[in-house]
């Protein structure tokens, strides 16, 4: 595609005026044809709703506990369908209180990561120059640092507290989003129509809000949908080393460290937990795939 | 290239300062030290145990002590774990640690860029769809879900290999710890191959190499791989803090004893020391990495060879 | 004279996301030894990609039909191992962008000598001395020197001549340059242009020129081919399409070109509306919205390629009564 990608106009338009077709529209379109991307996003909405609405259909409590259906295979005389752990509470609804808190940690921290990487990157790109380089700087220093342990390390020190996750995590994420940001806007603001805005004299706010945001705002949804499993990731990782999420909460990292430690014997206490995480990384995985390719077709 | 050398390394030295006054003032700033928790003690001893470790004095002289012994290799001793060192319990989990380590991260490479590389000579073929699909596989099964399957499946339902521990270090320990741990690296790496090189494959300058006639591998071995690579090699620093991360987990599950292990049970023990330790070690690893990076894309990058 | 380069029938698509596109739509022609033809068109027209197709070199989603015979052997079905001795060696290709056209990773000298090893077997100590006299004829002062240096390392006029250069080691038959002095300053574009006049006297290499520009035809090039929406508009020699244009098109094009001779306050003719659009080419002639003389058999029917006698051939219907 080496010569059709570079001049794309050329082959729109019906010997009138091109008609510039909205970059959105279009993106929408190929999103649509995108059936790894759609099938994923009705898959991610099923686990959605049946996070919300899934635990008041089933009799149980998550934190109820059954002393005399312990480690209970799926079981439906008694309504457990995934089975019950080790303390004798459902798994079902465990597994979709798991599913609450990680979309929760995952939404919430990449929001965070988000509005400070989109400010920070905008800003660096925008002024440009030595504020930019030092703003730079600053993330390519963070960015060697081994955050992990220092995420870590805050979980031993604060005690395991779910806002100090999102905090933390957001906290961690944002310095790609920043450098993708500040990217793309260094990248606009040389383009000719911003240049032209300057001349005419509109204000730097407007042109900010009216040209460069909008411009960016592509790459910034394609990454924030990749951050989302990744931030899930991280939960579930910290969770499964029993530095996250506490009792009697729990997420899908608790549920499928405590399903690895008896899976020889009660294997679903694994296996459901894992599917769902597996499941949803996947669908968040194939969205922001599909929504990169839609905004940016450049390897079709 | 001298020159950018020493910058860099001059650079990695205030890093290193930050993670270690993070790890200290961090640990310091605890609500609930190690102390604290411990039953009322008689002032004297507690003045004692103060003494021992420089609770006593002003917090900046105590980073400054601390410091001062660390750059000696001395972090103190364990509050857990009686009678060793950090420094002896880190030295006694490294070996496997770094066994582990770079085991797992020789063989992602090697794979993953060949994958990667296939993939894309083969784009939106049968091949490639396959090869992408078990990349994206590895890449949203974590390893804390790949370790225990791959332990029952291999080790528990086939019997082939054992399933934790790590004898005196025989290969049929480490083969299973060193798979998990590769996996979701082999994906990353082939996934990140895979796009840089259709992207070299695409360029311009790849386009006159077909030109002057060269034959196909030629031009993929000369002409697309080191553009293609420098992607893998600037990944390769994140990818240590990846694995190293991982390692924590893999180490855990397979009852490795390594340095991840111990940094695991001082987390939850709070084992204070041993956890700053750990986290400085890391660190330090990670960070001489991303230099080691830096001087290997210089070499590679003329651009950068010349200017600097 | 022999044909250096015959064409015929080629056909181009590329198959995207959004259909099928038609870059090239049946054109044939011939080149002769020693000749130089220059091709013009808007950007679109389809004149790059007849040349990729020729070269073996279109983007992994196009393919093409028809024959392209160089010496008589068929470059589009021959086998790849046999193209790769012909290109690079008997015939060889320039491109726009000398930036991005050098290996920013490898040194002039391996760039340079990898093409004498490949074709001509040569050591590459024996490669590199002629590599370096190839540097010096091309004009690149210091070439011994310079040689070992990276491309960033040479300005945009020199990395084209490092082009020129290294296009020219194994002494072509054919050269196609595909708008060489496009992405130059202009005073470099004139040293440049002299330069292929040089050499296309002293090899006798015959020299496919791409461009839109046409005072670069006029300056070097012994026959034109305007192309338009894929197809042949108009061939002929310089002086009979520069004098008596024939096309619409190329009327057009020849109006649209400032001069320097032109009223101080007249504005710069355009064709007015958009090239046609590829993925959905008209029924009939590709020009006949933006054409001033169309008419509803335009519309309908697309106008053949016809002989007008002296090597002239145009597709208009309003010509064909001048036959």
């Amino acid at each position: 595609m080496l010569f059709f990608r570079r001049k794309p106009a050329l082959i729109s338009g019906e010997g009138a005026p091109v008609e510039a077709r909205s970059v959105w529209r279009n993106a929408r379109l190929r999103l649509y044809r995108n059936k790894a991307a759609m099938g994923s996003l009705i898959v991610l909405g099923l686990i959605i709703v049946l996070a919300i609405l899934g635990p008041s259909f089933s009799p149980h409590e998550y934190d109820a506990v059954y002393w005399d259906r312990i480690q209970m295979g799926p079981d439906f005389a008694n309504q457990h369908w995934f089975g019950t752990d080790g303390n004798g509470r459902d798994l079902f609804v465990r597994t979709l209180y798991g599913a609450r808190v990680s979309m929760a940690v995952g939404l919430l921290a990449t929001f965070v990561s988000m509005v400070i990487g989109v400010v920070y990157g905008a800003t660096a790109g925008f002024f440009g120059g030595r504020v930019d380089n030092l703003m730079m700087r600053f993330v390519d220093v963070l960015y060697t640092l081994p955050f992990m342990f220092f995420v870590i390390m805050l979980m031993v020190v604060f005690g395991r507290n779910i806002f100090l996750i999102f905090v933390a995590l957001g906290a961690v994420e944002w310095l790609t989003m920043a450098r993708i940001v500040r990217g793309q806007t260094l990248a606009i603001k040389r383009r000719e129509f911003i240049e032209a805005a300057h001349a005419i004299g509109v204000s730097n706010l407007t042109i900010i809000f009216r040209h460069i945001i909008p411009n960016v705002l592509g790459p910034v949804i394609v990454y924030a949908t990749l951050t989302i499993p990744q931030v899930i990731l991280i939960e579930s990782f910290l969770s499964f080393l029993g530095l996250g999420v506490q009792e009697p909460l729990t997420s899908w990292g608790v549920l499928i460290s405590e399903g690895a430690n008896v899976m020889e014997v009660a294997p679903w206490m694994l296996l459901f937990p894992a599917a769902f995480l597996a499941t949803t990384l996947f669908c968040f995985n194939f969205i922001g795939d599909g929504l990169r390719d839609a905004l940016d077709p450049k390897d079709r | 290239m001298t020159r950018y050398i020493l910058k860099r390394l001059l650079g990695a030295i205030p890093l290193m300062l930050i993670v270690i006054a993070v790890a200290f003032f961090m640990m310091r700033i605890a609500p609930g030290g190690p102390f604290d928790s411990e039953r009322a003690l008689p002032p004297e001893i507690e003045q004692n145990i103060k003494a021992a470790y420089d609770l006593d004095k002003p917090l900046v002289q105590q980073f400054g002590i601390y410091l001062w012994k660390v750059v000696h290799g001395d972090f103190g001793p364990s509050i857990k774990i009686r009678d060793f060192s950090v420094a002896e319990l880190i030295a006694s989990g490294a070996p496997a640690s770094i066994q582990l380590g770079l085991s797992a991260i020789l063989l992602a490479l090697m794979i993953g860029v060949t994958l990667g590389t296939l993939s894309a000579l083969r784009q939106n073929t049968a091949a490639d769809y396959a090869v992408m699909g078990v990349a994206m596989t590895g890449i949203v099964i974590p390893n804390f879900v790949m370790a225990p399957l791959l332990s029952l499946v291999v080790g528990v339902y086939w019997e082939l290999l054992p399933t934790s521990g790590w004898g005196s270090g025989e290969l049929k320990y480490k083969v299973l710890p060193i798979i998990a741990l590769s996996l979701p690296q082999i994906a990353y790496i082939s996934r990140l191959t895979r796009g840089s090189m259709l992207e070299v494959l695409n360029s311009n300058f790849v386009r006159t190499a077909r030109a002057k006639g060269l034959r196909d591998h030629l031009v993929v071995i000369r002409h697309a791989l080191k553009a293609g690579l420098l992607p893998v090699v600037s990944y390769l620093g994140p990818a240590t803090a990846a694995v190293t991360t991982g390692s924590v987990v893999i180490e855990t599950i397979f009852a490795v004893p390594g340095i991840g292990t111990y940094f695991i049970k001082a987390a939850l023990n709070r084992d204070y020391p041993l956890v700053m330790g750990v986290v400085i070690v890391y660190g330090a690893l990670i960070i001489s990495l991303n230099l080691l990076v830096d001087v290997l894309y210089g070499l590679l990058d003329p651009k950068l060879r010349s200017n600097r | 004279m022999t044909a250096v380069l015959d064409v015929r029938n080629l056909e181009t698509r590329f198959s995207t996301p959004d259909g099928m596109v038609s870059a090239v739509n049946t054109i044939s022609f011939t080149l002769n030894a020693g000749e130089t033809l220059g091709v013009v068109g808007e950007s679109g027209s389809g004149k790059t990609q007849v040349f990729m197709s020729v070269m073996g070199l279109l983007a992994r989603n196009g393919h093409c039909t028809g024959e392209a015979l160089f010496q008589g052997d068929n470059l589009l079905t021959m086998p790849k191992k046999k193209l790769n001795t012909i290109r690079g060696s008997r015939m060889a290709m320039i491109f726009q962008d000398p930036m991005t056209s050098l290996n920013p990773y490898l040194s002039v000298a391996r760039q340079m000598t990898e093409v004498l090893v490949e074709h001509k077997g040569m050591t590459t100590h024996d490669a590199r001395r002629h590599a370096i006299t190839m540097l010096d004829r091309v004009g690149i002062p210091e070439a011994a020197r310079r040689i070992d240096m990276y491309p960033h390392e040479f300005s945009g006029g020199m990395r084209q001549r490092v082009m020129i250069a290294m296009s020219l080691l194994c002494s072509p038959e054919l050269l196609i340059a595909d708008e060489p002095t496009t992405a130059l300053d202009v005073t470099v574009q004139a040293q440049i242009l002299d330069l292929l006049n040089d050499l296309k006297r002293d090899f006798n290499t015959a020299i496919v020129m791409i461009t839109h520009d046409l005072g670069v035809v006029a300056g070097l090039c012994d026959r034109v081919m305007v192309m338009y929406g894929g197809r042949v508009a108009e061939t002929g020699s310089v002086k009979d399409i520069f004098y008596a244009p024939r096309h619409p098109y190329t009327k057009g094009l020849l109006q649209s070109m400032p001069r320097l001779d032109g009223d101080a306050g007249s504005s710069l003719y355009a064709i007015p509306g958009q090239p046609p659009n590829l993925q959905n080419l008209p029924k009939g002639c590709a020009f006949h919205d933006r054409c001033a003389v169309r008419s509803d058999r335009c519309r309908d029917i697309p106008p053949a390629l016809l002989d007008y006698g002296n090597g002239r051939m145009a597709a208009c219907h309003h010509e064909e009564a001048a036959r």
